[in-house]
């Protein structure tokens, strides 16, 4: 990834364009206007953003949960050399949305995502009986922030 | 149980097509609408409807952490007092570092904590700057924490919803 320099203009888009984007004929011209720069601007500039990989989309977050789907974070403790042979078999699902090694005696972290909660139950089976290894699961009971507040 | 909130298959195609981002022209809901067949006041209606029944949680840029700086990003997990996790929780999940903020099971004894609040920084110590003053914030409700930071992403994919229920 290129390294891309932000300029005043490209941090006020980041920070002040997390959330509010219009829902109207012309909301780039909109959007606009508010952040005092042109609609072709704005276009530009977050196309730039993109392919930069600065904004790792732009557009509407859907709220999985709320769709009908279901999402728990899961944890596994796996021994150091087999993690990669492990994390191979596990990404092959594809419920697992996103996975992180970190540094814990719980090695691997993923997220499930489904398109209904029972399915959640069924993943988790089936990696279990296809590793070998036990999933730890931790559904939210509670959700106190998603964040919105990335300053650039 | 979960509700299942009343989402036809015009939502679902129109969520089929926007999952990943909203077209870059000066008129993005009239290209969606293009795209799947109807009208771009339709289009605009039903996100709009979503948008208010918090299908949609916002509409706007995606930050990358990592392609900002931010390179260290340390998941901190905190044994919190189980009458005390939900007023304590909104208090961590206000503080302007913090990106998201849950409350989840323990599993003992591997595990006490039942708060997870990300934190991300430019490095680790920065993190752990950010750590203390959660532990601050938190004080003797919190029995014991840790900082886990990732040390590799294995996989990384976005949110896919299927375009019918059939699929």
């Amino acid at each position: 990834m290129m390294a891309h320099p932000l300029d005043a203009t490209d941090r006020a888009i980041i920070n002040e364009l997390q959330g509010g984007f219009p829902i109207s004929e012309q909301p780039f011209a909109d959007a606009a206007k508010l952040l005092g720069i042109t609609e072709h601007d704005l276009i530009e500039r977050v196309g730039a953003l993109v392919d930069a990989g600065v904004l790792s989309r732009f557009g509407p977050m859907y709220n999985a949960e709320r769709l009908g789907g279901a999402v728990t974070l899961c944890a596994m403790e796996i021994p150091a050399e087999e993690l990669d042979g492990i994390a191979e078999r596990v990404n092959s699902y594809r419920e697992v949305a996103h996975n992180y090694a970190r540094d814990h005696r719980f090695n691997m972290w993923f997220v499930l995502a489904t398109e209904s909660p029972d399915e959640i139950a069924d993943a988790i089976q089936n990696i279990e009986a296809d590793t070998g290894y036990r999933v730890y699961d931790f559904p939210k009971s509670r959700e106190f922030y998603i964040g919105l507040k990335v300053p650039a | 149980m979960t509700t299942h909130p009343a989402i036809d298959n015009l939502d679902r195609r129109i969520i089929a097509v926007t999952q990943s981002g909203l077209p870059l022209v000066s008129d993005p809901y009239g290209a969606v609408a293009a795209e799947i067949g109807v009208d771009a006041a339709d289009v605009r209606e039903r996100m709009q409807k979503m948008l208010d029944a918090g299908l949609i949680r916002r509409i706007g840029v995606v930050p990358n952490h990592y392609a900002l700086g931010m390179k260290a990003n340390g998941m901190s997990v905190w044994d919190v007092d189980d009458q005390l996790v939900d007023a304590l929780g909104k208090q961590v999940g206000a503080l302007d570092f913090v990106s998201h903020c849950y409350c989840r099971p323990r599993h003992r004894p591997h595990w006490p904590y039942n708060l997870f609040a990300m934190v991300h920084g430019n490095t680790r110590d920065e993190v752990f700057e950010k750590a203390g003053a959660i532990e601050r914030l938190l004080g003797p409700a919190a029995r014991s924490h840790d900082v886990l930071f990732s040390t590799r992403i294995l996989k990384k994919t976005g949110l896919r919803i299927a375009a019918s229920k059939e699929d």
